[in-house]
């Protein structure tokens, strides 16, 4: 930039500024201090077994945050992937296994269902300009309510079928077909945001909707489209989770994952008002949610103590990272 | 004289009441039918007082949500602060009931100072604080209690009563306490510079900055009045069911927006009322017993019903003229 830099700004270029530092990398920073601890602390952290788990665990937080990165990016945000994944889970497991239908079929289906949510949520806000919260509070409760219905709360349970298999199916024996679709996410997000002009399209939503309707961005297509994308990733992490735990329960799945998943994308460093979208950034972030959840579990502490941690994390990263965009 | 009275007539507009009080024009719509339709089973004092003491719980958690809701902010740690009364009260029943009623209150205030002091002087965005309260609080109460339950003790007469009770042997104890704080914080917020500087911060924090209110304090004020009275739900809930369980209140604050949106408020602040919420909630209770005495739906309907209802009457805010408010 043709900036010209005052004494003080040259003079902060020599000098290591520790505060500077841990802003801009902090949580690449906790990133590595979690792998270096866990590797000299925890037995059996480098086996490549628990490299798997680890990525197994993450998968549908993973995949939902990506969707999550672009709504928030928007300006948006999106509470309802918790429902959304309680959908897709019952239909595709009531097609299956009570209709009898082949797999590829029965999960196009159910995917396709998930989406009306996140069309739903889409054309609410864009349209009608209600807040995204309360559109996604809506789906929220409804939608959770919608997927109980289907079976009347019933939790279905399958073994010993292609669908089954499907979760746990690893590509020559090694690698779960999970972590590939992950792979695949992520790099069609960061696609998304850094190289097309839907990307610069959802950044400027976010960042000025009335200066993105002013110069020609179609505001009500864009907005629709990040929920519709997050509803897609929702509903493919919903088969996978599914299929992986042989059961579809509409009860539990994916509840407050929601909370998880904006969670990781705050600690990646992706703003909540919007204009910025930080994919690499919220890889990061779920990988730290996951590490904790991890460290905890392989070194027998409680469970619950990795609650506590992870939300003392959040505000302080938060804190951290804050002061970034005032200066 | 005619053509004044047939002015005044002119004013009565319809569509416009329906506007500034759909909550209320759905409460009477539900109870009319719910009395129509089951009429002896829906409408008598036990039944009806029944609904006002389930509802109460929610309410006062509502309540507390429309202060933190008015003024621009959110929180989403009222559930675990519910579970964190409601331990605690169990835990001092065994010791001394004074501390049983106080101790819950006062832990209840100090987590919506902090609370407030994240959101305010941290300036970490309310949903994300609170998410992370929410968690922390609920992590703290398993670890403190071993996710077992604690029960009140049988001698812990006043906790039970706060949860069971009845005043002159009709009224529920706690529907008297939520009408009450409804009607005090509608006079609070009406009548006092505390609840004008609400409206103000939620409206446009910094414009209030500049005409020289203290946006960061009433926050954490209404902050603290939030964690306030979901102490105190959390204390009817235990003395309720006998018990103070660790799980309680999970999703409670997603019923307590529902309930506050229901009412009118918008969720960027500064627009919304206390009546708005309290019929939001008597809204949701409605709903509930109606489905308890179809008996044919199963209670899954309740959310379904409920989410319908939210959409509706956002929608009926969004064409009544509320466009405007909503856009920005």
């Amino acid at each position: 930039m043709g900036r010209v830099l005052s004494k003080k700004e040259q003079g902060s270029h020599n000098n290591f500024d520790a505060f500077h530092f841990l802003q801009k990398y902090g949580s690449l920073l906790l990133f590595f201090t979690l792998i270096i601890a866990n590797v000299l602390f925890t037995n059996n952290f480098l086996k490549l077994s628990s490299l798997w788990n680890m990525l197994l665990q993450v998968f549908p937080v993973m995949l939902i945050s990506m969707g999550i990165t672009l709504v928030i990016a928007t300006g948006g945000i999106d509470i309802s992937v918790g429902s959304t994944m309680a959908l897709v889970s019952m239909v595709v497991t009531k097609l299956i296994i009570q209709q009898n239908m082949s797999i590829a079929p029965a999960i196009v289906i159910a995917i396709t269902i998930g989406l009306s949510y996140g069309m739903f949520n889409g054309f609410f806000i864009s349209k009608f300009k209600i807040q995204p919260i309360i559109v996604t509070l809506i789906l929220m409760i409804a939608g959770r309510g919608i997927a109980q219905v289907l079976n009347n709360g019933v939790i279905i349970s399958f073994y010993n079928n292609d669908f089954a298999n499907l979760g746990v199916y690893r590509i020559g024996g090694v690698v779960p077909v999970q972590t590939v679709i992950m792979l695949i996410v992520i790099t069609a997000t960061y696609f998304i945001v850094s190289k097309t002009v839907l990307g610069v399209y959802i950044e400027a939503v976010g960042d000025n909707k009335n200066a993105a309707v002013l110069s020609g961005i179609n505001e009500v297509l864009t907005i629709i489209f990040v929920y519709v994308f997050c509803s897609l990733l929702v509903g493919v992490a919903s088969v996978f989770e599914t299929s992986r735990l042989c059961s579809a329960d509409p009860n539990n799945i994916g509840k407050l994952i929601e909370l998880d998943c904006i969670a990781a994308v705050a600690v990646g460093g992706t703003k909540m008002t919007g204009g910025k979208s930080k994919v690499i950034g919220t890889v990061i972030g779920a990988l730290i949610m996951q590490l904790i959840t991890t460290t905890i579990n392989m070194n027998n502490i409680q469970y619950e103590f990795s609650l506590v941690i992870k939300s003392l994390l959040i505000v302080s990263v938060l804190y951290i990272q804050k002061e970034k965009g005032r200066r | 004289m005619i053509n004044d009275v047939m002015y005044r007539f002119k004013k009565v507009n319809v569509w416009g009441f329906l506007k500034n009080n759909s909550a209320f024009a759905s409460v009477a719509l539900l109870f009319i039918f719910a009395s129509i339709r089951y009429k002896d089973s829906f409408f008598t004092y036990s039944y009806i007082g029944n609904l006002f003491r389930q509802v109460s719980m929610i309410g006062l958690v509502a309540i507390g949500m429309t202060f933190v809701i008015l003024a621009g902010a959110i929180d989403l740690s009222v559930g675990s602060t519910v579970a964190v009364a409601a331990v605690t009260t169990a835990y001092f029943s065994n010791i001394n009931i004074f501390l049983a009623l106080t101790v819950p209150i006062v832990l209840g205030v100090i987590i919506g100072i902090i609370n407030g002091f994240i959101v305010s002087k941290l300036e970490i965005p309310p949903f994300i604080a609170t998410l992370a309260m929410m968690m922390c609080l609920r992590g703290l109460i398993y670890i403190f209690t071993g996710i077992s339950t604690v029960s009140v003790n049988d001698n812990a007469i006043p906790i039970l009563f706060m949860g069971r009770g009845y005043i002159l042997s009709y009224i529920p104890f706690p529907a008297l306490i939520f009408i009450a704080v409804t009607i005090i914080v509608i006079f609070v917020s009406k009548m006092t510079s505390f609840g004008r500087n609400v409206y103000a911060v939620g409206g446009n924090e910094e414009a209030s900055i500049m005409m020289g209110l203290n946006a960061n304090r009433t926050k954490i004020i209404c902050y603290m009045i939030n964690g306030g009275l979901a102490a105190l739900a959390g204390i009817i809930l235990a003395g309720r069911l006998g018990a103070g369980q660790p799980v309680s209140g999970e999703g409670w604050e997603m019923d307590a927006i529902a309930a506050t949106a229901i009412g009118g408020a918008l969720l960027t602040g500064g627009v919304g009322n206390f009546s708005g919420t309290f019929f939001g909630v008597l809204i949701i209770g409605l709903i509930n017993s109606i489905i308890n005495l179809q008996g044919n739906l199963n209670s899954y309907w309740q959310k379904i019903i409920m989410g319908g209802l939210l959409l509706f009457v956002i929608m009926l805010q969004y064409f009544t003229g509320r466009k405007k408010i909503n856009k920005i």
